[in-house]
């Protein structure tokens, strides 16, 4: 491997692993701060307790996606310089606003929730956790406008005289359509995370045989979080054909590499399920197939024509030239190839979409498994409370591997590739030593983090105590939390 | 003035923030050991105490970083690359141990067991020591000129950056944050921590000044102005002014003379490097400028609107986070356990 397929592997690992940890972030701070809300409007116990357990479990995901998100904004500079020369007087922007308007808001009100409960008023106290909300879809919303401008670059012109891509309308960049479809996608896709990991661990809770008096807490918990689920993943298959089309017009070739298709298909394309056998186009293969479908996917109408690798690599070659080093022309462009891995594409497309399908329909189960004062019994269901909050979270990520994967070989789409954006001074050696590292530390944490979480899911929400108003509070009594 | 310039000061005023800020994070987690000693119960509480001074805040403190870290990306993509490409190694360390640092004050007391806590307890320790150092070493280095060719790439390694000055530089950043760190404990706890932080926080506030004036002399003989000498004699003033107060047991003026002597320190290596942003020792005309490492007009000038109204808001909330948690905080204070902790035995699913 060389120095750039190192930073590659490094880059997947790390921002793969961070985002483990956002969509429970953006999912959980929302439904935190529903549930605090409801207590304080009908004073249900039961309220301010879900509000206290999933709080605990919220900050516990917090802390480790807040220090990995550092990795995310230093290694552009450290990985991938001539990247960032090339890029940042466009993409840096959005970076620096996202730290500015959503890094410290989500900082400081999450800091006033967790040490607030006996200091600020219970409205105020509330409010942060809805800030912290807010903060997470401001943030999801200017880093996925920099992803967006590398997906459909707009907005900007090559300029010779400085050798890099130069902002020139920034609006344009925050109305990016890609990032128009892709911000509601990813944001329900975080949301369905959400509601999934509430509702499993209502339901762990609910299937216990000595949950007793708080059966009624813990399925409210397990229902609305199936709810949640469930209108996101709504959310998240109409944004999701939205993306499709778009992707389609901006990016056909990572469409005709989701489905492997090489040829292309003047109507009614069909959409495999799943194929057995290669998928280099070479042979006839087994695979079942519904009809029209990735025409429907890709255009909308099931009898739209969609084009297939071979003829969109042609274009390509004939446009960006092959097999060139051509950083004269108005882009940087060194590839071999301008077909993506296509078994990568064409299977975390899939597995994508399976997944997320699946975990919709454990949450429709849920709730109906759950109605009036059902507790779902079967064995069965314990294996389902392990895989609802994996499910959604795993589609997350395969479905960021498919659109970076699919967006190969190149780093900003038609502009630069992808081995033209590392840092030309940093050796293979030191990028071993960071790939290493930090897989290693990402592993260990892994673990630490799974642990803690299963003990604090395990223990259940914490009895009700009556909240004591700051403004009565005995002075030298002891903090409501500390550390 | 030139918006290159109005960015080079926002920029500076962010790294001037990180480390007044954080600067007084770190000092408290590297005295953990020493203010927070025994490994009883005693020692335990001293150690939530010192933690609890910060809980609400650090994490805010931590964010400068990140948003001078962008900053530069957005205004000087070329400082941003030249950086943090060059200073490759140090930033992996200060990395790992930003982490290991978060997760220890946010896990150490999740888990009621003294193995647990005492691991979390050395990840605050060098979490807090090793970025201490190493940030002032790789600033001194910056200010100081590092060997950097005409594509504007750092052509040193790791030990480039050992160099005696670089090392003083990162000695006398953790000394400052040391003495930083202790007058805050003095100024936020009250019983015996207090008063041992602050005793604590005039020794070592000594040889911190000592460290401070040499450090900035030498940069200042080698690259300074007549503005980065004022910001040096303000720096040197302003510590020990703090630390006489701290002497007189005015712990807050004490608190603004060692804020006020980071943030001078800071502004004199700022105002030093002025008007480049990365000095090549290589050659002069390699050197990285404010305007030859910087973004468009265009994009400067979008930069500097979304800067002029949302700066003041997070200033605004980020005081109100301070002022909502002056209190001072004594032993009393500290629960029996963290709220919420599971006790042994419930921590299995089965």
């Amino acid at each position: 491997m060389d120095a750039v397929d190192i930073a590659r592997w490094q880059f997947a690992i790390v921002t793969v692993y961070h985002y483990f940890f956002v969509p429970v972030t953006i999912g959980l701070s929302v439904i935190v701060a529903g549930f605090e809300t409801a207590w304080l409007r009908n004073r249900n116990p039961e309220m301010l307790r879900l509000t206290k357990f999933f709080g605990k479990l919220f900050t516990i995901n917090f802390a480790l996606g807040l220090v990995t998100g550092i990795v995310q904004e230093f290694q552009f500079g450290m990985n991938w310089s001539d990247y960032s020369r090339f890029v940042g007087d466009i993409f840096g922007a959005p970076l620096a606003i996202e730290a500015l308007l959503a890094f410290f808001l989500e900082s400081t009100f999450l800091g006033l929730w967790i040490f607030g409960w006996d200091k600020l008023p219970p409205k105020l106290h509330a409010a942060c956790m809805w800030l912290v909300a807010v903060g997470t879809l401001l943030s999801a919303y200017f880093i996925l406008a920099a992803n967006s401008w590398m997906q459909h670059p707009v907005g900007y012109r090559f300029n010779p005289a400085t050798g890099r891509a130069e902002l020139n309308d920034f609006v344009a960049v925050l109305t990016n359509k890609v990032q128009l479809v892709t911000f509601p996608h990813t944001i329900t896709s975080a949301y369905m995370v959400g509601g999934a990991f509430v509702m499993a661990v209502g339901l762990w809770h609910l299937r216990k045989p000595g949950v007793g008096t708080n059966a009624g807490m813990y399925r409210k918990a397990t229902r609305i979080g199936a709810w949640f689920t469930l209108v996101a993943a709504l959310g998240v298959v109409v944004s999701g054909d939205l993306q499709g089309k778009i992707m389609t017009e901006v990016q056909p070739m990572k469409m005709a590499a989701a489905e492997a298709l090489y040829n292309s298909e003047a109507s009614n394309a069909p959409f495999s399920l799943f194929t057995v056998g290669s998928l280099d186009g070479s042979q006839e293969k087994f695979s079942v197939k519904v009809p029209g479908l990735l025409s429907f996917l890709a255009t909308g109408r099931f009898d739209g024509s969609v084009e297939g690798i071979n003829e969109i690599k042609a274009t390509y070659e004939k446009q960006y030239g092959a097999d060139t080093m051509n950083s004269s022309a108005q882009s940087r462009v060194f590839s071999k190839s301008y077909t993506p891995t296509i078994p990568l594409t064409y299977w975390t497309f899939r597995i994508m979409i399976g997944l997320g399908m699946v975990g919709a329909l454990i949450a429709i189960a849920v709730l109906w498994y759950t109605r009036g004062d059902r507790i779902p019994r079967h064995r069965l269901w314990l294996w389902a409370v392990l895989a609802t909050p994996l499910l959604p979270l795993f589609a997350n990520s395969f479905g960021w591997i498919f659109t970076e994967a699919g967006r190969q070989p190149w780093l900003v789409f038609g502009v630069m590739t992808t081995a033209t954006g590392v840092s030309p001074n940093v050796s293979a050696g030191e990028v071993w030593t960071s790939l290493i590292t930090l897989t290693l530390l990402y592993a260990v944490l892994a673990v630490i983090e799974t642990k803690l979480l299963l003990r604090f899911i395990a223990a259940g929400a914490p009895e009700f105590e009556e909240p004591v108003d700051p403004a009565d509070r005995d002075e030298n009594a002891p903090l409501v939390f500390a550390y | 003035m030139e918006l290159t310039t109005v960015w080079f000061i926002l920029i500076a005023v962010l790294w001037t923030g990180y480390f007044v800020l954080e600067g007084f994070d770190f000092g408290v987690g590297m005295l953990m050991p020493v203010l927070g000693r025994g490994g009883d119960e005693h020692g335990e509480v001293r150690k939530r105490l010192l933690l609890n001074t910060i809980g609400p805040v650090w994490d805010g403190n931590e964010v400068w970083l990140l948003t001078a870290g962008g900053a530069t990306f957005a205004a000087f993509p070329h400082w941003y690359a030249t950086m943090f490409s060059g200073l490759y190694l140090p930033l992996l360390i200060i990395l790992v141990a930003l982490i290991v640092r978060a997760l220890g004050f946010d896990y150490r007391g999740k888990v009621d067991d003294p193995t647990w806590r005492k691991r979390w307890d050395i990840a605050i320790f060098l979490g807090s020591a090793v970025p201490a150092l190493l940030w002032g070493v790789a600033l001194t280095n910056v200010v100081m000129g590092l060997p950097i060719n005409a594509d504007k790439e750092y052509t040193g390694n790791l030990f480039t950056l050992l160099n005696p000055v670089g090392l003083l530089g990162g000695l006398t950043t953790v000394a400052l944050f040391l003495t930083h760190g202790a007058i805050y404990i003095a100024l936020k706890t009250d019983g015996d921590v207090r008063h041992e932080a602050r005793q604590l926080s005039i020794k070592v506030g000594a040889v911190a000044a000592v460290l401070a004036v040499i450090l900035l002399v030498t940069i200042n003989v080698s690259t300074g102005s007549a503005a980065s000498w004022a910001a040096a004699a303000v720096a040197a003033v302003a510590l020990l002014a703090g630390l006489f107060a701290a002497f007189r047991q005015r712990e807050g003026w004490a608190f603004v003379g060692t804020f006020v002597a980071i943030g001078a320190a800071v502004a004199t290596l700022f105002l030093a490097l002025f008007p480049n942003v990365m000095t090549s020792t290589t050659n002069a005309s390699f050197s990285l400028t404010t305007t030859n490492a910087s973004s468009t007009a265009y994009t400067l000038t979008i930069m500097t609107w979304v800067a002029a109204i949302f700066t003041p808001v997070v200033l605004l909330y980020t005081s109100w986070t301070y002022w909502t948690f002056r209190k001072r905080i004594s032993a009393h204070h500290i629960p029996v356990t963290s709220v919420g902790i599971p006790s042994s035995g419930a921590g299995t699913l089965s």
